[in-house]
């Protein structure tokens, strides 16, 4: 190689070195750092860590909590996505038609998008509050009982979902705004000419060319669903008895109020593993059929 | 291309020397950092610049870094990160229950080994008995007691006009409370409750309100080494049996867990008559409340009792002699009786010791405002708030215990049980 090439090299390389060295400081080496920690027991002053193998994660079999923040998490999901990405839809078509006061209904919907959410789980918060909560005083015009939503196990999880939902649609149905507007009007023209009813025209025509925005959607839904925990210290803390507690507030809990960082780490990989298989999933199997062909 | 091999090397160059730039070598002067668990920009972040500022003019050979970390949560991980990185902490204000965690982790000096001279040592023993006692271990003393608080019983006057009781006379027993509390009930016509008896919060701190509970019912949550717990103790069953049954049984209380921080309001909007709640609220009821509001000593059950909450004073084992020495002298200056009456009135927190009431400052207070005196006044019957090993994690254990019980999914006894078993696997290599 001439002496010229290989400065062409190195200067190619210098111009990656940055970009790099963030890359791997800040994500691949605390992954990496993270799944070593899993290996050992957490070290004190008096008893130093150790290498227990995979003792963490048998330790996490038969942990009830774990299981319990799974199946919250679970729960979560299934509530939030497909509520979310329907009524983020539903929303977008409604402001994309022509309507009076279209970009305040537009602004409307996007408003609790550019709420910090530890800001709208305080406004939550006083919704949900027996007796003077927004929810109850209107519950109680109708003469509804007052009911302690984040106090009753069986309501704190449907509480929080709601709450999420009416977070997250409105940043959702921005990207289907973006996609109808640009899907090109000739096609409404020719599906009217045709006869085509809006239902039947929705279904065969719009949703389909819909479909890369809704997969993108999906995996940002998909992530929120597991990553979005702040609310949780405004509003339960995961109680009560963990019934609102998530994979994501467990960890921090246990890193950070229980001084685990070792299980804690074990739980970040199981946490990163799901979502590297769920992205597996979306972009591997769903990509491959989302484009209108 | 040469000379952009040039530039880039000249950019790389100044960047490190920048990086370099950052540690420059300190001045002569002995110099502390104070991480301190406040919000930056808070109200209370003048107060303690004032006392640093204060400090300094009075000792120019010691310099004070006062560095306002959040709470305490964040307090203790960014002092413990900055520790780990090599970077100087003398001393901090962390939460009073960190100390078996910090001593585990070996990084605190215990005061009796700094404080050698009579004058530290008789400063050692000026303050209250009871707020001492989240800072011992093993009779040596590792926490100076500063912000600190405890759990008093608010009470709606007009509540008590209305249901036919005398206002001035609060419920002095359990019993009295769980009477009175079912009378103070409203119900509208169809039956709807308007007004609760009492309300006890149950998220945010349960383990801290059912520690007054328990000791109440004649029994402390755990022992003074910290490695045993006595949560399936009959008085302590007894204890959360009482807790439940106010809202099952008496009905004075709301079913289900009742939210920490939603429960001024309903106290300031007349949801509910009476409330057990931190002294650091006192400033804030007495601001928002429309009604004439008593302030009482949580009620007897078998004796009196309440946990002290709230933060501490700690050094660090990294700092150098000199540095302790300077750090002693820092907090013996803070701790002094004016200071503390001084931030008494401005924060709400109880003062420390007999000499902080002896000052006119808070005896004029507490003369204009009688409520401030019944935080000083109970402390009395006061008791350790639950402080373990593996504290984060028992504490998580026994406020589990506690809300699976008022939500219902289990019995009193069932619940307590399960906690003080998994909690001696836990504390098992403590022993």
């Amino acid at each position: 190689m001439s002496s010229r090439a290989i400065l062409t090299h190195v200067y190619g390389w210098l111009l990656l070195l940055p970009a790099a060295v963030l890359l791997i400081g800040f994500t691949h080496y605390p992954a990496v750092a993270t799944l070593a920690d899993s290996l050992f027991t957490v070290g004190t002053a008096v008893r130093p860590s150790r290498f227990v193998g995979l003792g963490q994660y048998h330790g996490m079999l038969d942990d009830p909590i774990f299981w319990k923040v799974m199946g919250n998490n679970a729960w979560f999901a299934v509530g939030t996505i497909p509520t979310s990405i329907a009524l983020a839809l539903a929303m977008a078509l409604w402001v994309n038609g022509r309507l009076p006061g279209r970009g305040f209904a537009r602004m409307a919907y996007f408003t609790p998008t550019i709420l910090p959410m530890v800001a709208v789980a305080n406004i939550w918060l006083f919704f949900y509050t027996p007796q003077i909560g927004l929810l109850d005083q209107v519950g109680a015009l109708f003469g509804a009982k007052s009911h302690n939503w984040l106090g009753s196990p069986g309501t704190v999880l449907g509480c929080l979902i709601v709450m999420t939902v009416w977070k997250e649609a409105g940043f959702f149905m921005i990207f289907y705004l973006a996609a109808l507007q640009a899907l090109p009007p000739e096609l409404e023209e020719a599906g009217r000419i045709e006869g085509a009813s809006r239902w039947y025209f929705f279904r065969r025509v719009t949703f389909p060319l819909l479909m890369p925005t809704t997969l993108f959607v999906l995996v940002n839904a998909t992530i929120n669903s597991f990553k979005l925990v702040d609310h949780l210290f405004i509003l339960t803390k995961g109680g009560p008895d963990n019934a609102s507690s998530l994979l994501l507030y467990y960890i921090f809990e246990t890193a950070f109020s229980f001084f685990n960082p070792n299980y804690a780490a074990a739980l970040t990989v199981v946490l990163l593993a799901m979502l590297g298989l769920l992205a597996l999933i979306q972009f591997g199997v769903i990509e491959r059929r989302v484009h209108y062909r | 291309m040469k000379h952009v091999i040039m530039r880039m090397a000249a950019a790389c160059a100044l960047f490190v020397l920048a990086a370099f730039a950052g540690a420059a070598p300190a001045a002569a002067k002995t110099e502390l950092t104070l991480y301190y668990p406040i919000a930056v920009g808070g109200p209370l972040t003048k107060v303690i610049d004032g006392f640093v500022a204060g400090f300094e003019k009075e000792n120019p050979g010691i310099k004070v870094n006062a560095i306002y970390a959040g709470n305490y949560n964040d307090a203790r991980i960014k002092a413990l990160a900055a520790m780990k990185a090599g970077q100087p902490a003398q001393l901090s204000v962390l939460f009073s229950i960190d100390i078996y965690e910090l001593i585990e982790q070996d990084l605190i000096v215990p005061f009796d080994d700094i404080a050698t001279t009579a004058e530290e040592k008789a400063w050692l023993k000026s303050f209250y008995p009871a707020l001492m006692q989240n800072g011992t271990y093993k009779g040596k003393t590792y926490g100076i007691p500063f912000q600190r608080s405890t759990i008093v019983m608010y009470y709606n006057k007009d509540a008590f006009k209305e249901a036919g009781l005398d206002p001035e006379k609060p419920p002095a027993s359990w019993a009295e409370m769980a009477a009175m509390g079912q009378k103070l009930v409203k119900k509208d016509a169809a039956g709807a409750v308007q007004r609760w008896g009492v309300m006890i919060p149950s998220t945010g701190y349960p383990y801290w309100m059912f520690g007054a509970l328990a000791k109440q019912n004649g029994q402390d949550l755990m022992n003074a080494d910290g490695n045993k717990t006595n949560f399936d103790n009959t008085d302590v069953v007894g204890a959360l049996q009482y807790w439940v049954d106010l809202s099952k049984k008496h009905k004075a209380m709301p079913e289900g867990a009742i939210e920490w921080g939603t429960l001024r309001t309903a106290f300031t909007e007349g949801k509910t008559a009476m409330m057990w709640h931190t002294t650091g609220n006192l400033t804030a009821v007495k601001n928002e409340a429309k009604f004439p509001f008593g302030v009482a000593m949580l009620p007897v059950g078998k004796q009196r009792g309440t946990p002290t909450g709230g933060g501490n004073f700690y050094i660090f084992k990294s700092a150098k002699p000199d540095e302790r020495k300077a750090a002693l002298s820092f907090i013996k200056w803070v701790t002094a009786p004016e200071r503390i009456a001084e931030w008494s009135i401005a924060t709400g927190y109880i003062g420390t010791g007999d000499n902080a009431y002896a000052t006119d400052t808070l005896k004029k207070y507490v003369a204009g405002f009688p409520p401030a005196a019944v935080a000083r006044d109970q402390l009395k019957y006061a008791t350790p708030e639950l402080s373990t090993f593996q504290t984060g994690q028992v504490r998580k254990l026994l406020d589990d215990a506690l809300q699976a019980a008022i939500t219902g999914s289990k019995s009193p006894a069932d619940a307590l049980k399960g906690a003080q078993q998994q909690a001696d696997r836990l504390l098992q290599p403590y022993r």
